[in-house]
């Protein structure tokens, strides 16, 4: 028998985005005039969305060329996260007293936010965007390692049994069975990394006023634009939920593997 | 010169309450192109004996010879099939032989490394599956990979540690009647962990039965041998030859006699049959 298609998928998502509209649009009618209308919210942002890539001025640009912008800072900052990262994991699952030396160095350091991380990147490179990229990456680092770390720990023995019955070098060990059996661990700490340096880029490009979304955000709330942050903060979303869907994808074709 | 020598091994545990002895005082020797099995209830250290001959494990007392020389640490002169199988599930069949191969084979050609792997997956029947990997296979044919690249080693002895243990009953039948086979063609020396009495019996030239210590506290050790002198090839319907009776009856009863209170774990009609010889003491 053909299953019928299920229409509560389609209908669901959408009754719930209505209510949140009218819940916004209750919200400012009644409670907090400042607070823009998804209507007027629409129609002053309209340009943006339609005209993704336009470029009017260092901050005034289609939504598609600012997140552009801010995936590019990303990419950076998240591609040494996971360079550095990676390796570290690496030593920390595989040499105790390399664990012993810097775990508790790594569990002082991870839970700093990045607001306080961009001065201090801002002291050592002088420049407010290899700061950003600095703070993305000294942020969204500490998934990697530690999942890494925690799959190197948790290699099933009789696999590395097997390397030590057929006396593999400690190059082949690794190579052949502690990496691929720790793959899918360092792609969990992929996809969380990743979803931490998004959220680090709005930060560093508020506080160094960067040209990107959340540059754009910083900017347009101190022009009084209040609809602007609204949109920025929905692209933010979006962007962020197609970046964790794509590593979803990515993370379980490693798993299947 | 008996090509695996154990003398007076005795190995234990660290616990809590101080060490936990396991094995005691285990001498066995095997001779070359024999078939040895070691029988003994779960929890008898039968895993922890066969780990200190592929040197996993370190012993506490006594020695192990393998050709005479003590044994230091794993070697690729003993291929060892594991339990659980033990295959990498991220290389296919045939790169689970194949690494076996090229840690024993370096200076072969890639082109001879590939043909031996060939050889050892068709002799275990595994020829169509050479390119799946072993989340693929059925516990059989993982089992049977194992059992290929333990032997696709060429070691002088070949160590089992219950392999067929995970199987169903009919897979098991057929595999223990392959791995007669396939021994009967190679006639490599094996020493075979399991606690299945009548694949002991089918397949082995002697058996072991691993007596387990009292209660919590004694360490197991090794009955007598028992030699199995059902000619070859055997059938698996073994039940109404007085040989095969002879050698069940003997074993059990040494088991039983040695496990003091552990008797539930054998069917209460074996342990009636069973009951009233004593275990004949060791030579």
């Amino acid at each position: 028998m053909r299953k019928s298609f299920d229409w509560s998928m389609v209908i669901a998502p959408v009754l719930g985005g209505l209510a949140m509209l009218i819940l916004w649009t209750v919200v400012s009618q009644f409670i907090s005039p400042d607070l823009p209308s998804p209507v007027k919210t629409w129609k002053e942002s309209q340009l943006y969305v339609l005209r993704p890539f336009f470029k009017e001025g260092e901050m005034n640009q289609g939504m598609g060329r600012l997140a552009f912008y801010s995936l590019v800072r990303v990419a950076k900052g998240y591609s040494l996260a996971v360079l550095i990262g990676t390796p570290v994991g690496f030593l920390l699952g595989l040499s105790r007293v390399f664990a012993r030396a810097f775990d508790p160095i790594i569990q002082v350091l991870r839970p700093i936010s990045p607001l306080a991380w961009l001065p201090l990147g801002l002291i050592l490179f002088r420049a407010s965007e290899p700061a950003g990229i600095f703070t993305i990456a000294v942020c969204a680092m500490w998934p990697t390692v530690l999942n890494t770390a925690m799959g190197v720990r948790s290699v099933n023995v009789d696999y590395l049994n097997v390397g030590r019955v057929l006396k593999l070098s400690r190059t082949k060990m690794l190579t052949k069975i502690i990496v691929p059996a720790t793959l899918p661990y360092m792609f969990t700490g992929y996809r969380l990394s990743l979803g931490l340096a998004w959220l680090v880029i709005v930060a560093a490009e508020m506080l160094t006023g960067s040209p990107g979304v959340g540059g754009f955000l910083w900017q347009e709330y101190n022009s009084l634009v209040y609809s602007h942050i609204i949109l920025a903060i929905l692209t933010i979303g979006f962007v962020g939920f197609l970046l964790d869907r794509l590593m979803g994808v990515v993370e379980r074709r490693f798993k299947a593997a | 010169m008996s090509i695996l020598e154990l003398r007076h091994v005795s190995k234990g545990f660290p616990s809590p309450n101080g060490p936990r002895p396991v094995l005691r005082d285990i001498s066995l020797t095997l001779e070359e192109g024999e078939f040895v099995c070691l029988l003994g209830f779960s929890g008898s250290g039968k895993t922890t004996l066969i780990s200190m001959v592929a040197g996993l494990l370190g012993l506490d007392k006594g020695e192990i010879l393998l050709d005479g020389k003590p044994i230091e640490g794993p070697g690729l002169d003993r291929g060892v099939v594991f339990q659980n199988y033990s295959l990498l599930p991220w290389m296919t069949v045939f790169e689970n032989i194949h690494l076996a191969i090229d840690a024993v084979a370096p200076e072969l050609t890639p082109a001879d490394k590939k043909a031996r792997a060939e050889q050892f997956i068709g002799l275990v029947n595994l020829g169509d599956a050479a390119w799946k990997r072993p989340r693929e296979l059925s516990g059989g044919m993982r089992q049977r990979v194992a059992v290929a690249r333990g032997l696709a080693m060429n070691p002088k002895i070949l160590l089992l540690d219950e392999p067929f243990s995970a199987l169903d009953a009919l897979t098991r039948a057929t595999l223990q009647w392959e791995l007669a086979r396939i021994w009967t063609e190679t006639k490599k020396t094996v020493l075979m962990i399991t606690n299945d009495l009548d694949e002991a019996i089918f397949l082995a030239d002697r058996v072991y039965p691993l007596l387990r210590g009292s209660a919590s506290r004694g360490a197991s050790t090794l009955g007598p041998a028992i030699p199995i002198p059902i000619p070859r090839p055997r059938s698996q319907r073994l039940s109404l030859n007085p040989e095969y009776q002879r050698a069940r009856k003997q074993i059990l009863e040494c088991l039983i006699s040695g496990a003091n209170g552990s008797v539930h774990a054998t069917r209460p009609t074996e342990i009636q049959a069973a009951l009233g010889d004593p275990c004949p003491a060791k030579p």
